[in-house]
């Protein structure tokens, strides 16, 4: 099999320094233990995918990284600073989208940079120009009700590119928007990837996706969660768009991580 | 929450067929206003011909009575003074009860403390407890304006909390995330999102408003268009005793309506339904 494949965790990347690490995160939701001793690291300028069946704590994850959650121990680190809340740093981008409805498009993209103290003129030129990025030019004066599902989550990934913040998290970005929009949706990072010289932590729950966008997957397995491998895709990634999903790598990946994971889903 | 509607990325514009729908939707809706006006003041003209009752006058005879009152001043001087406690009453009640609701709704301890006073001011009988007020307070200003206040506070601070305390978890985690402050959230997310639900809960406090500001003038001292009412029914002159209550109850159609306008133009985008739903 043409990958490279290591073992849990805390392995240096070959030839990429790191931008965000996870060092033994532990957290508990009450009695609940959801993380145990959870250390990782993402690689910069890279997509790495958390991945693993419902309830395994991925998003926990996401949002301790994120400064959303505080970890019952252990410490995040984004570019060797340690993370005490939501930072500049980072930008997230959410599930169900977090739109204000109340709010135009172009109020919701720069909504960020309004946060922190643009002003108007400023940031609605930056909005502006992400709106056009993310194909949406045209609709700046739309309010959230009047897009479609995939059109709304775009001005969710707008909000987070506008405030040029070094990590972008994106919890399950695409799990509400319809199949095709979603395959356009991955395409479309791929080379958002390419281009933008950012980090990517990226929540999903469906393996074709995670080994689709992925330069790195953490597998996570649930109750207490832990990191039980990482999977660097490495060939399939030049072959163009049309031609990863019929690449033999990719479907020997799909296959491996779904027979690790098919224990664990009831 | 969760969005499974199947949509393309392609859609419409925004605005062509919403655009459309709204341009014809005022004018329809006063249409509509016009004849259901047209069809109850109809219907109280029947009434008062058949007659119902003797005590009930038609609603031409009603309109005659209160120009008669609006001609001769009659209705001007009443309204100065049924106004006093009203506009006081209300300004308190909708300023304190937004601000209380939005305290109870943003802390437990607030919630503990003050919603059970506001529940059981809801729940009491007023017009039973307002011989203690006025031998607390006299049978002054003070004990009228106090009508007013407990008639509509109790739902614009309830509603208020409990709007607040609905604001949609995820909103505020994205504030969070974008590095806005606790007041921020408060002033962009909390209230905003929170607007459609105060605003009812001031729709029918200040409707309560108005019916405290009779009912003060009914049982504390006949002043104002309570005299009116009073002093009309008394001496059977009914028309002006109908016009009298006709004159309030436009009075505070007209006031909601103007609220209504108030909140079009501070929230226009809630009217647009929300994202989440």
């Amino acid at each position: 099999m043409a990958m490279s494949q290591i073992k849990p965790a805390l392995v240096a990347v070959p030839g990429s320094d790191i931008a965000v690490s996870t060092r033994n995160i532990t957290k508990f939701y009450g009695y609940v233990e959801a993380l145990r001793d959870l250390s990782l690291e993402f690689p910069r300028g890279q997509l790495t995918s958390l991945l693993g069946p419902s309830g395994c704590g991925k998003t926990t994850l996401l949002k301790i990284i994120g400064g959303l959650l505080e970890p019952t121990s252990g410490e995040v680190e984004v570019n060797g600073q340690t993370v005490t809340g939501p930072g500049p740093d980072r930008a997230f981008v959410f599930q169900d989208f977090a739109l204000l409805p109340w709010a135009s498009v172009m109020r919701n993209v720069a909504f960020g940079l309004e946060m922190r103290g643009v002003g108007r003129s400023e940031r609605e030129d930056i909005a502006a120009r992400y709106i056009k990025e993310v194909g949406l030019a045209g609709f700046e004066k739309a309010y959230p009700h009047q897009l479609s599902g995939g059109m709304r989550q775009r001005v969710g990934l707008a909000r987070a590119l506008s405030v040029d913040a070094q990590v972008l998290l994106m919890d399950e970005p695409f799990s509400a928007v319809d199949e095709q929009t979603r395959r356009k949706f991955q395409e479309d990072l791929l080379s958002l990837v390419q281009n933008e010289n950012k980090t990517f932590i990226f929540v999903t729950h469906s393996i074709e996706e995670a080994v689709y966008v992925s330069d790195q997957i953490a597998i996570l397995l649930p109750r207490p969660s832990r990191v039980s491998e990482i999977i660097r895709p490495s060939n399939f990634r030049e072959k163009g768009v049309d031609n990863i999903r019929r690449d033999p790598e990719y479907l020997d990946i799909v296959d491996q991580i779904w027979s690790s994971l098919r224990s664990y889903v009831e | 929450m969760r969005q499974v509607a199947p949509v393309s990325i392609a859609g419409a514009p925004p605005g062509a067929p919403t655009a459309g729908k709204r341009s014809i939707a005022p004018s329809r809706s006063l249409v509509l206003k016009i004849l259901s006006a047209a069809i109850l003041f109809g219907a109280w003209e029947i009434a008062g011909r058949i007659p119902v009752s003797y005590a009930f006058p038609t609603f031409v005879e009603s309109m005659a009575a209160l120009f008669r009152l609006a001609a001769d001043g009659t209705l001007w001087t009443a309204y100065a003074e049924t106004l006093q406690p009203l506009v006081v009453g209300v300004t308190i009640s909708a300023l304190l009860g937004i601000a209380i609701g939005l305290w109870v709704g943003l802390s437990e301890f607030f919630d503990w403390l003050f919603s059970p006073i506001f529940i059981v001011m809801q729940a009491a009988p007023l017009a039973a407890l307002i011989p203690l007020l006025v031998l607390a307070y006299g049978i002054g200003l003070t004990s009228k304006v106090l009508v007013v206040c407990i008639m509509a506070m109790p739902v614009i601070v309830l509603n208020t909390a409990s709007a607040v305390r609905n604001t949609p978890e995820s909103m505020k985690e994205m504030a969070r995330a974008y590095l806005a402050t606790d007041l921020t959230i408060l002033l962009k997310i909390i209230i905003p999102a929170a607007s459609p639900v105060i605003f009812a809960g001031l729709r029918l406090g200040i409707s309560a408003g108005f019916i405290g500001a009779i009912l003060a003038e009914l049982k504390i001292t006949p002043t104002g268009v309570g005299d009116i009412i009073t002093f009309s029914r008394s001496i059977a002159d009914y028309p002006t005793m109908y016009a009298a209550i006709f004159s309030i109850i436009l009075l505070a159609v007209l006031f909601l309506n103007l609220l209504e306008w108030i909140e079009a133009v501070l929230f226009k985008g809630n009217q647009r339904g929300y994202v989440s739903d």
